[in-house]
């Protein structure tokens, strides 16, 4: 809302010379944030001159110029530029006579852009000056030639200054009204709470515009509601007044276009401006209809299936049966509450006005500005609540203004309806804001408050009765009356009181978990990132589903880009965005980990609830149960990218480039830092590397993937051939693992260490001949570890030589060579048995 | 010098001498070694005289004994004492051969970092949890109706409108990436005992456009707690506690009047710090308030009984305010340089 200063301080005291910034610093004690300052942006000297004479000279370029003789100063004073009382000035514009009182921006001047004035040559002349035309002066859009002040109804000596005669010297200011405070979408409410925030005195623009004693039954209107939503009827106040013998030619006033302009309404002609101003005064939207057009009476009802209504912005509408429709005789007028109809609207040929104002039901409003996307200045105002009580004296305010303005008459009155059933009291217990607010107050002081905000109130047995004033629809119970209460006295009186919360256990074991992991890679030299889960439809096909058959994705309804709709399956794509942009960055070397939420929903499954339990009490068991299961699964995934060099070439060190390996290491460090024991087996994942992927499991259960992205896919996406990725899901790790580390006992006797190489044939994994192994040697083996894979020369084609270092203990006594050499050749027993491996000598 | 030989005095000298000369002369520790074996070794001549002593007569045994002992310990002393020095000066010179350019040397390390987002969401969950409050989290899709209605966002209310929500496709289903991480207010509520005193942070979401200074997605943190008596003089103790835990003792904050559907009353939160960029000023934070008793209803709690405060801040902002980001774009890229100029740090 913007607030223009002159217009504020005609309803509270506004102490000359008061800054906007001032105004602001009072408002947001009481909760009118500060947004913005507006002026017209310009500075002086900008007088009112004369035109004494001109001469036209047509020029090559096709136009013509006149070079005008423009009296700025009485006689044989000097102007406010300094020059002299006549100024000679170059013009484009051709729709001023001699003698015509216009505006002159002398040099020195600035207008808003800015462009300063100064005398220049143009056209032979030296042009001292300009006239300026209403656009060139931040007043309107028109621009077809010069502003006659004639035209605006003005006279003013020569040499006078414009800036003032024409309101150009007003300011406002923009507060943002946050949605439970309509009123304040008024200067009527901004001024009241200047008075709170300040104590100045406050008048009422409603009292000064009491409605005259006028037949309230001249005009006909029904409401007729057959459909309440929500038990409300549409309207509930319905006031017209007849405005007759009106002249729309009659110009707006200039202190009504400025402080338009400056509140953000463009100057339309007299009897719209006129609506728009009382609407901006008091908060009540007005409508103006020409009440020729009109066909018999009012009737207000809800529109019936499929409808048509064309508003004034020209576009048909097909409304639905919640919307309420003014009609006449011929069908719906007007859409209640939102716009007007462009059928009877007010224009030049206008005589004869009927003034509505009415007062509409928020939440009907609400839905129907949604429904046709109208957040029109009156809908923004019932949809928050308007004064129910002031639309009597909002039609003759601006009844008035049609008189004074554009030459009617009240002739008959009209009509009104006054429906709005009487508020609520609400018992305020003694003692209850502070037990809110943690401030004592007393009563005179909670009293005085809810007085000052426009309560009414009346003691009872423990407390006050307070009815709230009609303009404040927001305050429905004690908790707002305390904020009201605390909100006058000020927050600054709340005493820091720090409350002891009762002991509590630290973070969860996930949330460490997942803590230390983020850590331990990062430490481990991978950079940690965060991507954006918006993702294409080709993104979680590809990533999102491991053998390639259709996954299921969460689509955003309203996504902001329409190529990225569906919420990620997988951290992959987004790992390889970042990989892209840090490599088109110059960058070279990356490691990059994602820890965060991945969208699983379950094919053919369909996901929320069609309808929801109300708000204020809680549902049962079952329906909070059922709303838990309409709620798609969203694991915690960790993935990381590794690509370019793992170790970087420096002196006395060549470079070690990345690969699978290191997405396996990536793995060693969440097992690290979880606890967990990850298994790495292959697999295969339909955008890896056929020969180089690694499937994850837990426990036996599979948890991810680690390997190379396919090379096709890093093409694609502009990165090297071998990109190392891992994705784990990074809950279901925490899940598996036991929480409790077991020790065993640490063995202090002597070791004995053996080699062991086995020829196996080539696709044999290596982890499971050493499973075998293990398993076959027994608890004498305490380690075993592969210390090389070799193919060649002495080996099988099609057979490779595993060799593994084995380290033996027994608990209780020194092993002999032999015993250990015995569990060896068990162990490579049974890789004999499982894979066919034979001792290699 | 292998035949036998009269134990004389010169011929001791003269064997001394030797020894003495060669062991100065000798360079390095093989040298020292050869000469050990020549002069004190079985053939040695002192080793012969001292073998000789056997024959000598009884009554010159103990001079002679003497004589041959004190020559061979001159010479085991002046032994040890030059390996000492050989030792030594063999060690510096391996240490001299072994310098390297420290500041040339192979780094098998690389150098990684965590986003100062999530660094800043820890410290802050660390800062409450030291206060013994418990941290919680809850589905970045959500049911409106943990997001919206059980917050006291009427459906038709414009508050509602004005949370810029996005909505899970189909919109019937009502579900939306949640628009603030109050929902999980209710969800603490509904799961755990009273009195509770809840932190939880995570992403949200809203359809603001991406630029320098709003990201669709972005981090909150959502503090709640709801005790018997708690009164809007305990949220503020909260919030001052926590500002000057994270920003310093110079931090102040201020309670301003503002408007949210779940609190009532409801405060925006302020703060100043002598050293923002552009001064020591005023800069809004978060939104905060006590809880609107509809809400305590939702979640099956008598307003009657007890009272709660909750309080939102954005990670992004307080990064941004804390640690002088300027462009919010920075922190979603993924450009590897922003992260690691915090490493694990913030």
């Amino acid at each position: 809302m913007r607030v223009p200063l002159s217009w504020l301080a005609e309803y509270v005291e506004l102490v000359p010379g008061t800054t906007p910034e001032e105004v602001h610093a009072a408002l947001v004690k009481v909760g009118l944030e500060e947004e913005d300052v507006h002026t017209f942006d310009l500075q002086g000297p900008i007088v009112v001159g004369e035109v004494l004479e001109f001469v036209e000279e047509p020029q090559t370029n096709g136009k013509t110029i006149r070079w005008c003789q423009v009296r700025v100063a009485p006689d044989d004073e000097t102007a406010a530029d300094g020059g002299p009382a006549v100024h000679g000035i170059v013009c484009g514009a051709r729709n001023f006579f001699v003698g015509d009182k216009v505006v002159v921006t002398l040099p020195g001047s600035v207008l808003p852009g800015p462009f300063p004035i100064a005398a220049r040559t143009t056209y032979g002349h030296v042009s001292d000056g300009m006239i300026a035309s209403a656009r060139e002066l931040g007043l309107g859009e028109e621009h077809d030639g010069i502003l006659r002040l004639s035209t605006l109804g003005l006279d003013a000596p020569v040499g006078s200054d414009a800036i003032a005669l024409l309101g150009l010297d007003d300011a406002a200011i923009e507060i943002n009204v946050t949605p439970d405070r309509g009123y304040a979408f008024s200067i009527r409410g901004v001024a009241r709470e200047y008075a709170h925030a300040t104590g100045a005195r406050f008048r009422d623009p409603v009292e000064q515009a009491a409605p005259a004693e006028v037949a309230d039954d001249a005009f006909s209107v029904v409401i007729d509601d057959a459909a309440p939503i929500r038990g409300k009827v549409g309207s509930s106040v319905f006031a017209t007044r007849i405005v007759r013998g009106v002249d729309p030619s009659h110009p707006t006033p200039a202190w009504m276009i400025a402080r338009l302009k400056l509140a953000g309404i463009r100057s339309i002609s007299v009897l719209v401006d006129i609506t728009n101003y009382v609407m901006l005064e008091l908060g009540q939207p007005i409508h103006g209809y020409d009440l020729d057009q009109l066909r018999g009476g009012i009737v207000v009802r809800r529109a019936a299936e499929g409808e048509k209504f064309t508003t004034l912005d020209g576009k048909e509408r097909t409304l639905h049966v919640e919307d309420l429709v003014v009609t006449d005789d011929r069908g719906p007028i007007g859409l209640g509450g939102v716009m007007g109809g462009a059928e009877t609207e007010m224009g030049d040929e206008t005589r004869n006005v009927l003034v509505e104002a009415a007062n509409w039901d928020p939440v009907s409003i609400a839905r129907t500005a949604r429904r046709h996307k109208l957040p029109s200045e009156a809908a923004k105002r019932y949809e928050r609540g308007v004064d129910p009580e002031i639309a009597a004296a909002a039609v003759s305010r601006v009844a008035q203004l049609m008189v004074d303005l554009a030459g009617g008459t009240v002739d008959e009155g009209g009509s009104l309806i006054q429906t709005t059933p009487a508020r609520q009291a609400i018992v305020l217990p003694h003692g209850f804001v502070s037990t809110i607010i943690g401030v004592e107050y007393t009563d005179d002081e909670v009293h005085d408050a809810l007085a000052e905000i426009g309560g009414a109130i009346t003691p009872v047995d423990g407390g006050f009765s307070v009815v709230p004033p009609a303009w404040r629809p927001d305050l429905t119970g004690r908790e707002e009356l305390a904020e009201e209460v605390a909100r006058l006295i000020g927050y600054d009186r709340i005493p820091s009181v720090l409350p002891v919360a009762p002991p509590g256990r630290g973070l969860t074991r996930s949330q460490r978990l997942r803590r230390r992991t983020a850590d331990t890679l990062a430490a481990a030299g991978a950079t940690e990132v965060l991507s954006f889960p918006f993702v294409a439809a080709d993104d979680n096909a590809v990533f999102g589903s491991a053998d390639g058959s259709p996954v299921a994705s969460v689509r955003i309804a309203n996504a902001l880009d329409q190529t990225a709709p569906f919420l990620r399956r997988s951290l992959m794509s987004g790992l390889i965005g970042a990989a892209r942009r840090n490599l088109s960055r110059g960058l070279t070397d990356l490691a990059l980990f994602e820890i965060g939420t991945v969208f699983l929903p379950e094919p053919g499954r369909s996901y929320g609830s069609p309808s929801l339990p109300v708000g204020d009490e809680k549902p049962s068991d079952e329906v909070l149960a059922a709303l838990d299961a309409g709620i798609p699964p969203q694991p915690r995934h960790l993935g990381a990218l590794i690509v370019g060099d793992a170790v970087s070439k420096q002196p006395g060190q060549a470079a070690v480039p990345a690969g699978i390996a290191d997405a396996l290491d990536v793995v060693r460090q969440v097992e690290l830092a979880t606890g967990a024991r990850i298994d790495v087996v292959h697999g295969s994942h339909r955008a890896l590397h056929p020969g180089r992927t690694a499937e994850l499991r837990v426990a036996g259960t599979a948890v991810g993937f680690a390997g190379e992205l396919l090379p096709s896919l890093a093409a694609d996406a502009d990165l090297p051939r071998v990109v190392a990725l891992v994705e784990l899901d990074l809950d279901a790790v925490i899940a598996l693992t036991e929480p409790i580390v077991e020790a065993g006992t640490i063995g202090t006797l002597p070791a004995a260490t053996q080699d062991l190489s086995l020829i196996v044939p080539v696709e044999v994994a290596a982890a499971e001949v050493a499973d075998a192994v293990r398993e076959g040697a027994g608890a004498l083996l305490e380690q075993i570890t592969i210390v090389d894979d070799y193919r060649g020369q002495g080996v099988p084609s099609g057979a490779k030589s595993l060799t593994f270092a084995l380290r033996f203990r027994a608990a209780d006594r020194t092993l002999t060579a032999s015993e250990a050499s015995e569990a060896k050749l068990a162990g490579a027993a049974l890789a004999h048995e499982r894979f066919g491996a034979s001792v290699r000598e | 010098m292998s035949e036998p030989r009269e134990i004389t005095e010169n011929a001791v000298q003269t064997a001394v001498d030797a020894a003495l000369a060669a062991i100065a002369s000798a360079g390095d520790s093989a040298a020292l070694k050869q000469v050990r074996t020549e002069h004190t070794g079985e053939k040695s001549a002192l080793a012969l005289l001292n073998a000789e002593l056997r024959n000598v007569p009884n009554d010159q045994k103990a001079a002679l004994g003497k004589l041959v002992g004190g020559a061979r310990g001159r010479v085991n002393q002046a032994f040890a004492a030059r390996e000492a020095e050989i030792v030594q000066a063999e060690a510096a010179a391996q240490l001299e051969a072994e310098a390297v350019d420290v500041t040339a040397l192979a780094s098998r390390y690389r150098a990684g970092a965590r986003h100062p987002l999530t660094l800043l969401q820890d410290r802050v969950c660390d800062v409450f949890t030291g206060m013994g409050w418990e941290v919680a989290e809850g589905p970045e899709v959500e049911s409106e109706w943990f997001n919206f209605d059980a917050l006291n966002f009427d459906a038709d209310h414009p508050a509602r409108a004005m949370q810029d929500t996005f909505f899970v496709d189909p919109p019937e289903a009502h579900l939306v990436l949640r628009t603030h991480t109050s929902p999980v207010q209710i969800r603490s509520m509904l799961e755990r005992e009273l009195p509770l005193y809840v932190l939880a942070p995570g992403r949200v979401y809203r359809t603001d456009e991406f630029d320098a200074t709003h990201l669709p997605v972005f981090m909150q943190f959502e503090g709640v707690a709801v005790d018997k008596g708690l009164t809007m003089a305990h949220l503020k103790g909260t919030l001052d506690h926590f500002v000057k835990s994270i920003f310093g003792d110079e931090a102040k904050i201020r309670l301003r009047p503002s408007y949210f559907p779940f609190t009532e009353p409801s405060a925006e939160l302020d703060f100043w710090h002598p050293t923002f960029k552009d001064g020591p000023r005023w800069i809004e934070w978060g939104g905060c308030g006590m809880m609107h008793p509809n809400v305590l209803k939702a979640a099956g709690i008598d307003p009657e009984i007890y009272t709660g405060f909750a309080f939102g801040m954005g990670i992004e902002r307080g990064l941004m305010l804390r640690n002088d980001v300027q462009d919010m774009r920075e922190m979603v890229e993924g450009d590897i340089r922003f992260s690691q100029q915090f490493g694990m740090v913030v």
